[in-house]
C-alpha cells in the first residue's frame, strides 16, 4: 500500500481554494455576450499532487478549484451571462473524469473530501439553475465518462456529439469496481429518470451509450452531428438564455483577492476568525458582524459590492470552511461562535429580504445558502457557543441551527445580557441539501413549533425564551458554564470520529429524501464504504490495479 | 436564605466563597434534611447523642465529640488535603499529573461510579432506620447512630463531588440518590445487597463487619483515582470508615463472647439449650457470617470484568494500595490466578490480571475479613471452648459471576440442586433462625445496662465509661 505516504504529502501541503483566475491551468472561459463558454482542457502535468497525470481530461481537486472559482466569478462578475456552456478543448474526449491514478494513491480521507467538494460545485450549478437564472448546457463533443458525464449530468441539459464514436458512460463498476460516486448513479434516477433497467445497463458496461439510444433512454437530450455541433450548441445556448431572468445591463461585482492570514493559530480574515487548539482538536469559527449596517438601498448595496458585508463575511467563512475540511482534518470539533450586535444582523437581513430580487442580493444569497449548507455537510461535530456579545440573529443563527449542539450561557443581567434573535432568513432563504430551512428540519415541519418561532420573528430572545421555543440545546448559567461546554467539548473530542461523521450525517437531515441528500447520504456513504473495502483498494482490488494490465482478484463474498 | 456556610457546614473545599457549590447545596441540604427525617433512624430526631463530628482534617479536629441532636449534626465536606505534584500511579496516564478537572472523556464513566458509590450511603441508614427501637444498650444506640450520621457524610462526600465537577447533570444525580428508597419496589437503591432488610442488630454488626469493609475497599481503590478530588475525598471517608469496621467486628465478637460465657455456665454447647437461655448459639453466628460473606461477595462484581479493566487503563480507579505494589501498575502483560467452573470441578486458570480486577479486590477482602474472623476465634480460645469460625468458599452462595448457576457447599464441593436443597439450611439462617434472632431484640436503654445476648464493651467512646448516657432522650 503506498496510500500512507500519499497521505504524509497531502496533509503537509495545504490545498488553497483560492486561485488566481488570470492562470488557470484547466479552463478556457470565453465570454459572449449571454454565453459564457467554458473549455476544458486538462494540463497533464498540472495535478494538485505529485504522482499522476492528468490524461484525456481527467480531473482532480486542483480542477475542480478552477471550475468553483470560475462559477463564482459568473455569478457575481458576469451578469451578463445566462447560459453556461461546457465543452472539451481536446480532440475526442469531453472529460473522462476524476483520475483514476489520483484516486489510488489518494488516502480515503483525501478522496472522501474530494468527492464532497465535486458534488457541492455540482449542486451549486443546480442551485444556481433553480433560483439564479443561469443555465448549463453540457456540450459534449468527445467521450464522456464518469466524473465527466456526472458534471454533463448536473446541467440542465446534455447534447452530444453523433460520431458513432462519442458516448457517454459511467463505467466507474466494470472498470474500477466503485460507483459513479460524485451523483451519477443518483442524477440518472432521479434528474434524467433514466428507467432502472438502462440505467443498470448502463451502469454496467464500460463501453456506455451513445447516439440515438442514448436520447432514447434519456441518458442524453440530443445528439448532433460534428457539422452541426457548435452552430445547435450556439442556437440552444440562446434559447436558454431567453428563459433567464438576469439583467441585461447590469454591471458585475469584480472577486477582489481576499485578504487573510493564514498561520499556526488558524486562519484570520476580517468578518471571520478561525483559531485552532490542535492538542484538543477544537477549532473555534467565529462570525463577526459589521459595527452598522451601511448599504441600505439597492444603490448602496452595489457600492458596496464585494466589500459588501454578508457578501465579504460569506466568502471568508466559505474559505475557512474548505480549509478546514481539507487542510485540518483531525480538528474533529468546530465550535462556532459569532461576536457583534445582533440588531446589525437583523437589519442586514431586513436589507436582504427587501432587495431579494435584485440580481446582485439575490447571488449573495445563493453563495450564503450553499456555504451554509457546506456546514450542513462538513464531517466536523459542531457546537454553537452563544455568549453575551454574540449576535446569533437571522442569518448567522443558521449557524446555531447548522450545529449538532447549541449551548447559550443564561444570563440576563446589564452588559451581560445574552440574547438571539429569529430574521425572515431563517425562513426559507437559507435551505439546507434537503430543502427545508433548518428550522423547519429542526422541527420536522410541524406547525406547532415553527408556528411559534415564527411568531417570535424579529424579537431579542432571552436564553429561557430560546430554550422554550426549542432553539438551542441547552441554557447553563454563569456557575455551570465553563465546566458545561468544556466537558461536552471534552467528551466529544474522544468519541470515535468515524462514528461520529456517521451519527451527524444521520441526525442533521431528519426524514425525507431530495436528490442531494441521497447523494451526500446514499450514494456518498456506499461509495465510502467500497472506497475501503479491498476489492477496491486492496492491492488486488480494481482501483488498485487499474491501468496495470493485471486483472483485480476480487472477494466474491457478497456483503 | 443566607447560610453562614462554614459554621453550618465544616469544611475544606472553601465554600465560603465557592458560588457553584453554595448554590447547588441551597437547593440540596433541605431536601437532604427532609430525607433525614422521614428515611433516618426512627424516631430519633429529638435525641441528645454523643456524635464525633469531624470540623477539620486535622489530627485534633477530624474527631470532635459531643452530644448533639441527628438533624442539627454538622455535615461537612472534607478531602484529605491535596499533594503538590501529584502524579498518577497507574494506568495508562501514569506518570502524567493528576487531574483537578473532570476529563470530558471520562465523565459519563466517572459520574456513574460516584453515584454508585454514593447510593450505598443513605441506602444503609434506610435499612437501618429501625434497629433503634431495639437496641441492645446506649452504647450500641450510640454506635449505630454514628455510623448513619457518617454514611449521611458520606453522601454529602459524594454530592460535593457531583456539585462541584458535574453541573447540572450532578446536581440531578444529587436529588435522585435522596429520591431512591432502599427496598423500594419501584425506586430502588442501585445495588442488589442494599436493597435487603438489615431487621436485627446481628445483621446491622454483620453488615458493618463485612458490607462496609467493602465499602473500606472500594474507597480505597478510588483514593487511588487519577480524579484527584476523588481520591482525597475517598482517602478522608476511610478514616470515618474504620469505625464503622470496629462497630461490626467488636459487635459480633461480644455476642460470641456473651455466648460463651453462658455455654461455659450451662456447660453446653446444645443450641436449644442456648436459646432457652437467651443467647445466639455459635453455629448460627457461623450462619449468619456465611450468608454475609456470600452477599456482599458479590457487591465485587464478575471475576472477568471488562468493565474493571477500563476503569483501571484509564485511571479512574486504581487497586487496593496501588501505590505500594510493587509492579508496572499497567498490567498489559500480566496474569492473576481465578476460580472456574469447568464440568463438575473447580479449578483455577490464569487470565489476564487487567481483566480480573474485580477478583484481586475481592481477595484482598477476603484477607481483611479473615483477620476478623481470627481476631473472633480468639474469644471463644480464651474461655476454652472449642469452636473455630471459618469463611465459606468464595463459591459458596453466589448469584454473581462463575458460581452464580451452580451450587457450592461452605467446604468449596459442588453440589446438585437436589443435594443444595437438602442442606442449604445447615449453611444459611433458616426462617427459624431468624426469628429466633429477632424475638431476641428488644430495648435496653439504661445506661449501663446490656441486652442479654450481648456482653458489655470492654471500654467506652472516647474514654467514657460504658455506663455514659452517650443517648438522651428528652
Amino acid at each position: 500500500m503506498n496510500a500512507p505516504t500519499t497521505q504524509s504529502v497531502a496533509t503537509t501541503e495545504r490545498v488553497d481554494y483560492q486561485v488566481d483566475p488570470t492562470a488557470y491551468k484547466h479552463w478556457k472561459v470565453a465570454y459572449d455576450g449571454a454565453t459564457a463558454t467554458l473549455t476544458l482542457d486538462i494540463d497533464e502535468d498540472g495535478g494538485i499532487r505529485p504522482g499522476y497525470k492528468l490524461k484525456l481530461n481527467s480531473y482532480d481537486l486542483g480542477v475542480d478549484i478552477e471550475l468553483h472559482d470560475i462559477l463564482q466569478r459568473i455569478r457575481f462578475e458576469h451578469p451578463e451571462v445566462r447560459t453556461v456552456v461546457f465543452t472539451s478543448g481536446k480532440q475526442k474526449i469531453f472529460c473522462s473524469g476524476a483520475n483514476i491514478y489520483m484516486l489510488g494513491v489518494s488516502s480515503h480521507a483525501w478522496k472522501v473530501n474530494f468527492c464532497k467538494f465535486t458534488n457541492e460545485t455540482r449542486n451549486g450549478i443546480e442551485d444556481s439553475s433553480q433560483h439564479s437564472g443561469l443555465k448549463f448546457l453540457a456540450a459534449c463533443n468527445g467521450a464522456t465518462a464518469g466524473g465527466g458525464y456526472e458534471l454533463a449530468l448536473a446541467c440542465d441539459e446534455i447534447f452530444l456529439l453523433d460520431d458513432r464514436n462519442s458516448s457517454v458512460s459511467l463505467p466507474e463498476v466494470p472498470l474500477l469496481g466503485v460507483l459513479p460516486g460524485t451523483g451519477g448513479l443518483t442524477r440518472v434516477t432521479d434528474k434524467r429518470k433514466v428507467r432502472r433497467d438502462h440505467a443498470d445497463i448502463f451502469c454496467t458496461i464500460q463501453e456506455g451509450v451513445r447516439g440515438q439510444r442514448a436520447v432514447e433512454w434519456r441518458l442524453v437530450d440530443e445528439v448532433v452531428k460534428q457539422q452541426q455541433f457548435a452552430a445547435r450548441i450556439a442556437e440552444r445556448a440562446g434559447e436558454l438564455a431567453n428563459r433567464s431572468d438576469r439583467p441585461t445591463n447590469a454591471k458585475g461585482i469584480t472577486l477582489t483577492p481576499l485578504k487573510r492570514t493564514i498561520d499556526e493559530a488558524g486562519y484570520h480574515y476580517q468578518f471571520v476568525d478561525v483559531s485552532i487548539d490542535r492538542k484538543a482538536r477544537v477549532a473555534t469559527l467565529s462570525v463577526r458582524a459589521p459595527q452598522t449596517n451601511t448599504a441600505r438601498s439597492e444603490a448602496e448595496i452595489l457600492a458596496a459590492g464585494v466589500d459588501w458585508w454578508p457578501l465579504q463575511m460569506t466568502r471568508e467563512l466559505d474559505d475557512a470552511i474548505l480549509n478546514l475540511r481539507t487542510n485540518d482534518q483531525e480538528v474533529g470539533l468546530w465550535q462556532l461562535k459569532t461576536a457583534g450586535d445582533a440588531n446589525v444582523v437583523l437589519d442586514i437581513d431586513a436589507t436582504l429580504v427587501a432587495h431579494q430580487s435584485n440580481w446582485f442580493v439575490r447571488e449573495v444569497i445563493g453563495f450564503m445558502r450553499r456555504t451554509f449548507a457546506r456546514i450542513d455537510v462538513s464531517s466536523r461535530s459542531l457546537y454553537a457557543v452563544i455568549e453575551p456579545g454574540s449576535c446569533f440573529a437571522g442569518s448567522l443563527l443558521e449557524l446555531a441551527l447548522a450545529a449538532d449542539r447549541s449551548y447559550m450561557l443564561d444570563t440576563t443581567d446589564g452588559a451581560a445580557v445574552n440574547t438571539l434573535a429569529l430574521s425572515a432568513m431563517n425562513f426559507g432563504l437559507l435551505p439546507m441539501v434537503n430543502g427545508l430551512s433548518r428550522i423547519d428540519a429542526r422541527f420536522y415541519r410541524e406547525e406547532q413549533a415553527i408556528g411559534a418561532a415564527r411568531a417570535a420573528l424579529g424579537k431579542i430572545l432571552s436564553p429561557r425564551e430560546a430554550m422554550e421555543l426549542g432553539l438551542i440545546t441547552a441554557a447553563p448559567d454563569e456557575l455551570d458554564w465553563a465546566d458545561e461546554v468544556r466537558i461536552a467539548i471534552e467528551e466529544r473530542s474522544a468519541l470515535s470520529p468515524d462514528a461520529l461523521t456517521g451519527l451527524e450525517a444521520n441526525l442533521r437531515f431528519g426524514p425525507g429524501e431530495t436528490m442531494n441528500t441521497r447523494i451526500f447520504g446514499r450514494l456518498s456513504a456506499w461509495q465510502n464504504w467500497i472506497f475501503i473495502r479491498p476489492n477496491a483498494v486492496g492491492s488486488s482490488g480494481a482501483l488498485k490495479l487499474f491501468g496495470s494490465g493485471k486483472k483485480p482478484q476480487f472477494d466474491w463474498q457478497r456483503v | 436564605m443566607a447560610i453562614d456556610y462554614n459554621e453550618r457546614i465544616p469544611n475544606n473545599v472553601e465554600l465560603s466563597s465557592n458560588k457553584t457549590l453554595q448554590r447547588a447545596l441551597e437547593q440540596w441540604q433541605p431536601s437532604y434534611l427532609n430525607w433525614w427525617n422521614e428515611m433516618g433512624p426512627d424516631n430519633s430526631t429529638n435525641y441528645d447523642v454523643y456524635l464525633r463530628t469531624a470540623v477539620s482534617v486535622d489530627a485534633n479536629g477530624w474527631a470532635h465529640f459531643d452530644h448533639v441532636k441527628m438533624p442539627e449534626y454538622r455535615w461537612g465536606i472534607f478531602l484529605t488535603p491535596g499533594e503538590a505534584d501529584k502524579k498518577i500511579s497507574f494506568g495508562d496516564h501514569k506518570g502524567d499529573a493528576v487531574w483537578n478537572e473532570v476529563p470530558g472523556e471520562y465523565r459519563s464513566t466517572l459520574r456513574r461510579i460516584i453515584v454508585t458509590q454514593g447510593d450505598t450511603e443513605p441506602a444503609s441508614v434506610e435499612q437501618q432506620r429501625h434497629l433503634g427501637l431495639t437496641a441492645p444498650s446506649l452504647y450500641d444506640l450510640r454506635n449505630l447512630f454514628q455510623v448513619n450520621v457518617e454514611e449521611g457524610r458520606h453522601l454529602w462526600a459524594m454530592v460535593y463531588l457531583l456539585h462541584a465537577h458535574f453541573g447540572r447533570d450532578g446536581r440531578e444525580e444529587g436529588e435522585a440518590l435522596l429520591e431512591r428508597r432502599s427496598g423500594d419496589a419501584d425506586n430502588p437503591r442501585i445495588l442488589t445487597a442494599f436493597n435487603e432488610k438489615t431487621p436485627d442488630w446481628l445483621s446491622f454488626f454483620m453488615f458493618t463487619f463485612i458490607t462496609d469493609r467493602d465499602g473500606k475497599y472500594q474507597l480505597a481503590s478510588l483514593a487511588e483515582s487519577a480524579f484527584d478530588p476523588l481520591a482525597r475525598t475517598c482517602k478522608f471517608m476511610l478514616t470515618e470508615e474504620a469505625h464503622h469496621l470496629f462497630v461490626g467486628e467488636s459487635g459480633v465478637a461480644r455476642i460470641i463472647q456473651r455466648t460463651c460465657e453462658v455455654m461455659n455456665q450451662l456447660k453446653t454447647d446444645d443450641p436449644a439449650k442456648l436459646r432457652a437461655a437467651g443467647v445466639i448459639d455459635l453455629p448460627t453466628l457461623q450462619k449468619y457470617l456465611n450468608f454475609h460473606f456470600s452477599v456482599t461477595s458479590d457487591l465485587y462484581g464478575a471475576e472477568i470484568s471488562s468493565n474493571a479493566a477500563t476503569y483501571y487503563t484509564t485511571g479512574l480507579k486504581g487497586r487496593f494500595e496501588e501505590t505500594k505494589i510493587a509492579d508496572d501498575h499497567k498490567l498489559d502483560n500480566s496474569a492473576y490466578e481465578v476460580m472456574d467452573v469447568a464440568g463438575d470441578k473447580i479449578l483455577s486458570r490464569h487470565v489476564p490480571a487487567l481483566t480480573a480486577l474485580n477478583e484481586r479486590l475481592r481477595d484482598d477482602w477476603v484477607k481483611d475479613v479473615q483477620a476478623g474472623i481470627d481476631r473472633w476465634n480468639r474469644v471463644p480460645e480464651k474461655l476454652g471452648i472449642n469452636f473455630k469460625f471459618t469463611l465459606p468458599h468464595k463459591g459458596f452462595h453466589r448469584k454473581i459471576g462463575m458460581f452464580a448457576d451452580v451450587h457450592v457447599a461452605p467446604d468449596g464441593r459442588l453440589l446438585s440442586e437436589a443435594e443444595w436443597t437438602h442442606q442449604h439450611q445447615n449453611w444459611l439462617p433458616s426462617e427459624e433462625d431468624r426469628l429466633y434472632v429477632h424475638s431476641l431484640m428488644g430495648r435496653c436503654l439504661e445506661p449501663g445496662k446490656y441486652a442479654n445476648w450481648i456482653a458489655a464493651p470492654a471500654r467506652g467512646i472516647n474514654n467514657k465509661p460504658i455506663d455514659f448516657e452517650y443517648v438522651r432522650f428528652n
